[in-house]
């Protein structure tokens, strides 16, 4: 049976088709769950996709991690369930304290939508498990608030435990140590600030973010047996 | 009893604002010389209902702390008055 994804969707969410399209093209099921619901409806993996959930008032993802079903995307990383956090998403998963560190305004102050290359940097994490490590992917970005920050004694953490999961190759948002993407200590959880979904096909300008979308698949299902 | 409250939230110490840093940048452009140190926040006023002005102020850091601000990236100051019955 094919891995069943539930991709979030906020209001203000504006990916949720484009993951759930993925993640079909990668041989997935998806569906689409409401935030208001509090239940995960038995999937097997999640993607809090991009977009402005609540609009991005206050900060982005400071309103979205009260939605009920933040809750139930907690106790689903807490047993292990993968999670994958994608631009807005990603911004979410640092709001509800879920991953690491804080994104800020770009450095340069530039909403950017451009295609970046990122370097793989580690295989263990369930979105990059079925890539190899230093690949190199070219993936788009489309972000005003991804410049990733964090304390010094959290950077230190994140090298030292390998938890940085792709840095951009040229940084392209201020982002310390240039990094894209992070994991938790569980490694079940990544956040990241390009989009995948946006890159599994050709005709799109590149499929390289369908390894990435592929091993969620694979982590997923590897979960649900 | 009723009380005024303004919170301000800015980027902590050390943590990089791009915002403060493009104004910094631009004023000696408009002839504006010797500013320095900008940090850009945000301000939200609002009204509290508590027995008592430290009741209010407790209120007011656990807002802040749980969600007006971002503790990783962000510091705020929390100014509670008594509010004027008229």
């Amino acid at each position: 049976m094919p891995a069943r994804i539930g991709v979030v969707l906020f209001p203000g969410s504006n990916c949720e088709h484009d993951a759930v399209e993925a993640v079909r093209t990668l041989g997935g099921d998806a569906e689409v769950l409401w935030h208001g619901d509090d239940s995960l409806k038995g999937v097997d993996g999640v993607i809090v996709p991009g977009g402005f959930a609540h609009g991005d008032y206050l900060r982005p993802g400071a309103i979205a991690r009260f939605s009920p079903v933040m809750q139930a995307v907690q106790a689903f990383a807490a047993d292990g369930g993968p999670v994958v956090g994608i631009c807005n998403g990603f911004q979410v998963l640092t709001e509800a304290g879920m991953l690491p560190g804080a994104l800020q305004k770009n450095a340069g102050l530039k909403f950017l939508c451009r295609m970046a290359t990122l370097r793989v940097e580690t295989t263990d994490s369930v979105l990059t498990s079925a890539t190899d490590e230093g690949a190199e992917l070219r993936v788009p970005v489309n972000h005003f608030e991804g410049n990733y920050t964090c304390d010094d004694e959290t950077l230190a953490m994140l090298r030292a435990e390998d938890r940085v999961v792709v840095r951009y190759v040229e940084n392209v948002n201020g982002s310390i140590d240039d990094i894209a993407g992070v994991c938790n200590e569980g490694r079940n959880v990544v956040g990241l600030m390009p989009h995948p979904e946006r890159a599994c096909d050709e005709l799109l300008g590149s499929s390289d973010g369908a390894p990435l979308l592929r091993s969620l698949l694979e982590s997923a299902s590897r979960a649900s047996v | 009893m009723r009380f005024d409250v303004q919170v301000e939230t800015r980027p902590r110490a050390g943590i990089a604002d791009p915002e403060g840093s493009t104004i910094e940048r631009s004023l000696p452009a408009l002839g504006f010389e010797g500013i320095q140190d900008v940090r850009v926040g945000k301000s939200f006023r609002f009204h509290v209902e508590a027995p008592d002005e430290a009741a209010a102020h407790a209120l007011v850091e656990d807002v802040c702390a749980r969600f007006l601000t971002n503790p990783v990236i962000e510091d705020s100051s929390i100014t509670v008055t008594e509010a004027s019955t008229v």
